[in-house]
């Protein structure tokens, strides 16, 4: 179909040329959407079979004057295909926090199933995950940020191809979102892995840029960052979380996530 | 009486060690935390009864151990609390939770005194039944006695959760002494509560309770049979007052739909007792504004209706009530939040305001603000007349070690 534009450009038919023109700029876009779609897709297929995982987590909070806070806890993901995964999140510290949890369903197409544990009087509280905007515990990640990243949440438009790195523009599905668009960049000759996301707000102006580091290859498959940093460029803020060695090997089964599981991580 | 609660304890706790003693020498992870509270209650009237003061300056200590190992599978779990105040009836201790805990596959049995929580509704807790209230404690009645028990939960995948419990032992409800706020005009002294059961507090009670959700639909169906935790007051023709606890059947349904930024709730129970049967019911919704400043400020409103049949009776005085308020949290680094509300009788002029605020300082560091304010409280209310002069301001600090 290509040469067959090509052919008409030929022509000295100046309606045809524009014609031809419009043709080569719908085809060019619709590429860039598809190609944006099967790097999302290549990086979900390169990171398929993990099962389950566990981890330890340090967030360390900087405000604009360089004063941090710290959080820990610990987050414990189960691998569903059908469906989104499942993951399970205990605070650590601080410490009048410490045993407070959150268990979430994630779902494809939807919102989110979301549960609250809160240690202090033993209540478990389904919470609405409207709130994606919202950021998670004071931080610079706001809850959307953490989520399980299902393709089907975005609709993608591939940008450029910058050595071994892509760069991607994801426009969020659901209106809810705090971003008009992310530009995220994978490492297409590592898994396809994530360098860095860049966040653009609601009035489409840069709000934040997340850097991923310290990689390690788990299971020869499985790319891992020990260090995510987040920082704010309107507000100066800075989140940095640091997660200790990934624990792939501890076989989580669905019982783990369930409502009674939540209650016995927050002891 | 006090010496069988201890032995009671022990008896528990030995069988936990036994069983924690049957495992293969795995990695067991030790959590030692202490939490330490001073409080002061200032009330702004003068006192209604005898002997109660104006300022109550207090202390609490609520030290922590936990020791998990089988990946966390099997657990032992304590929690202590003590309580140093001016009324000697508040100042007391109380072992909140000593719980040896396995989990295996679909399945987790939970051996000690445990507490457990049921329920949806933010301004009354009818459902939840487990634990005895703690009520010298708090005015809202969210502080509870450890419970003894034996739970077993099984885990089914398509049809939710079932919860066994086996209750071998009752615990009375705390008062406020001589020297406490927030009490009758005639001195309740736990003590003195007995029982309708022959077998008193070693009565050996049940309940059951089956959990599910259907995606945006959270489901719970209870109930209970034993020694009620609620006391039982009855008027004698010649005047005399009876005041027990009951041999009680209480069945509990608990609903709520989380629909967008809405969550819609119910509960409802049915009570059944030789000397007396009665429905309660509370209905309301929560709904959030999120991240309205783009910056984490959370606006949450609430509104419940409340509704019990005993009327005059309810112990709660929340009996044709309307709660109105509004949960404002700042989702800052100091995790600073707010709530204030407001419970109106629709029958009567009473009100009741409440406001309960909190923040971080530090990383070990946390401050309270509590506020009630009983308003116009009818001279006819049985319950809430008692305590018309009992607006109080508290608040209090707490260092995590």
């Amino acid at each position: 179909m290509f040469t067959l534009i090509l052919n008409h450009l030929k022509m000295k038919t100046s309606i045809l040329t524009m014609a031809a023109f419009l043709a080569i700029n719908l085809m060019a876009a619709q590429t860039a959407e598809q190609r944006g779609l099967e790097i999302a897709k290549a990086a979900e297929e390169a990171d398929l079979g993990f099962g389950s995982s566990m981890v330890q987590l340090q967030m360390i909070l900087k405000n604009k004057n360089g004063q941090t806070s710290e959080r820990s806890m610990t987050t414990r993901t189960l691998e569903l295909t059908e469906d989104g995964d499942k993951s399970l999140i205990a605070f650590n510290s601080p410490k009048d926090v410490k045993g407070t949890a959150t268990l979430t369903y994630t779902h494809k197409v939807g919102s989110d199933d979301q549960w609250l544990y809160l240690p202090s009087i033993k209540r478990v509280k389904r919470i609405s995950s409207n709130n994606k905007s919202g950021p998670f515990v004071g931080s610079e990640f706001a809850y959307e940020d953490l989520s399980s990243q299902e393709v089907e949440k975005y609709n993608y438009k591939f940008l450029e191809e910058k050595g071994d790195l892509l760069v991607v523009e994801q426009d969020p599905v659901d209106p809810k979102s705090g971003y008009t668009r992310r530009l995220v960049t994978y490492n297409k000759v590592k898994g396809y892995r994530i360098e860095k996301v860049e966040f653009y707000d609601r009035k489409n102006a840069l709000l934040k840029t997340l850097t991923y580091s310290d990689y390690k290859l788990y299971k020869d498959k499985f790319w891992r960052a020990a260090t995510f940093n987040m920082v704010n460029h309107q507000s100066n803020k800075e989140t940095l979380l640091k997660f200790s060695e990934y624990n792939f090997g501890i076989d989580l089964s669905e019982e783990d996530f369930s409502q009674v599981a939540l209650q016995r991580a927050g002891n | 009486m006090k010496n069988k609660r201890i032995w009671g304890v022990l008896w528990l706790m030995g069988f936990a060690y036994g069983f924690a003693q049957d495992n293969d020498s795995q990695k067991v992870d030790h959590d030692v935390e202490l939490e330490l509270e001073a409080e002061y209650r200032y009330f702004f009237d003068a006192a209604r009864f005898d002997g109660q003061e104006e300022h109550y300056p207090a202390l609490s200590f609520r030290p922590e151990y936990s020791a998990s190992w089988d990946k966390g599978y099997q657990s032992i779990n304590f929690q202590g609390f003590l309580r140093l105040d001016r009324d000697d009836e508040r100042t007391h201790w109380d072992i909140r939770e000593l719980y040896y805990q396995r989990a295996k596959g679909n399945w987790e049995v939970s051996l000690g005194l445990r507490k457990v929580y049921w329920g949806v509704i933010e301004s009354n807790h009818l459902v939840d039944i487990i634990n005895q209230t703690d009520a010298v404690e708090t005015f809202d009645g969210e502080e509870k006695l450890g419970q003894p028990m034996v739970q077993f939960s099984w885990i089914t995948g398509s049809f939710g959760t079932f919860d066994f419990f086996y209750l071998p032992y009752h615990r009375k409800r705390t008062f406020a002494g001589r020297e406490g706020r927030l009490r009758f005009g005639t001195v309740i002294d736990q003590d003195d509560l007995g029982y309708e059961s022959g077998a008193e507090e070693w009565r050996q009670d049940v309940a059951v309770r089956w959990k599910h959700y259907f995606g945006i639909f959270d489901i719970g169906l209870s109930h209970f049979h034993g020694n009620g935790r609620e006391p039982l007051f009855t008027f004698e023709p010649d005047g005399t007052i009876n005041s027990f606890y009951p041999v009680i059947d209480q069945t509990g349904l608990e609903l709520q739909v989380t629909h967008d930024a809405f969550l819609w709730k119910l509960e409802s129970i049915y009570r059944s007792a030789r000397a007396q049967d009665f429905f309660a019911l509370a209905a309301g919704l929560e709904y959030t504004f999120s991240n309205i400043d783009g910056n984490g400020l959370d606006i949450g409103v609430l509104g419940e209706y409340l509704y019990d049949e005993r009327d005059q009776l309810a112990l709660t005085a929340l009996q044709n009530d309307v709660f109105l308020g509004s949960r404002i949290a700042f989702n800052d680094t100091a995790d600073t939040a707010v709530l204030i509300g407001g419970i109106s009788d629709l029958k009567s002029s009473s009100k009741i305001f409440s406001l309960e605020a909190s923040r971080r300082f530090g990383s070990t560091w946390t401050a309270e603000v509590e506020a009630r304010i009983f308003g116009s409280i009818g001279e006819n209310e049985l319950i809430l007349s008692n305590f018309r002069d009992d607006s109080f301001l508290r608040i209090s600090i707490s260092k995590f070690f």
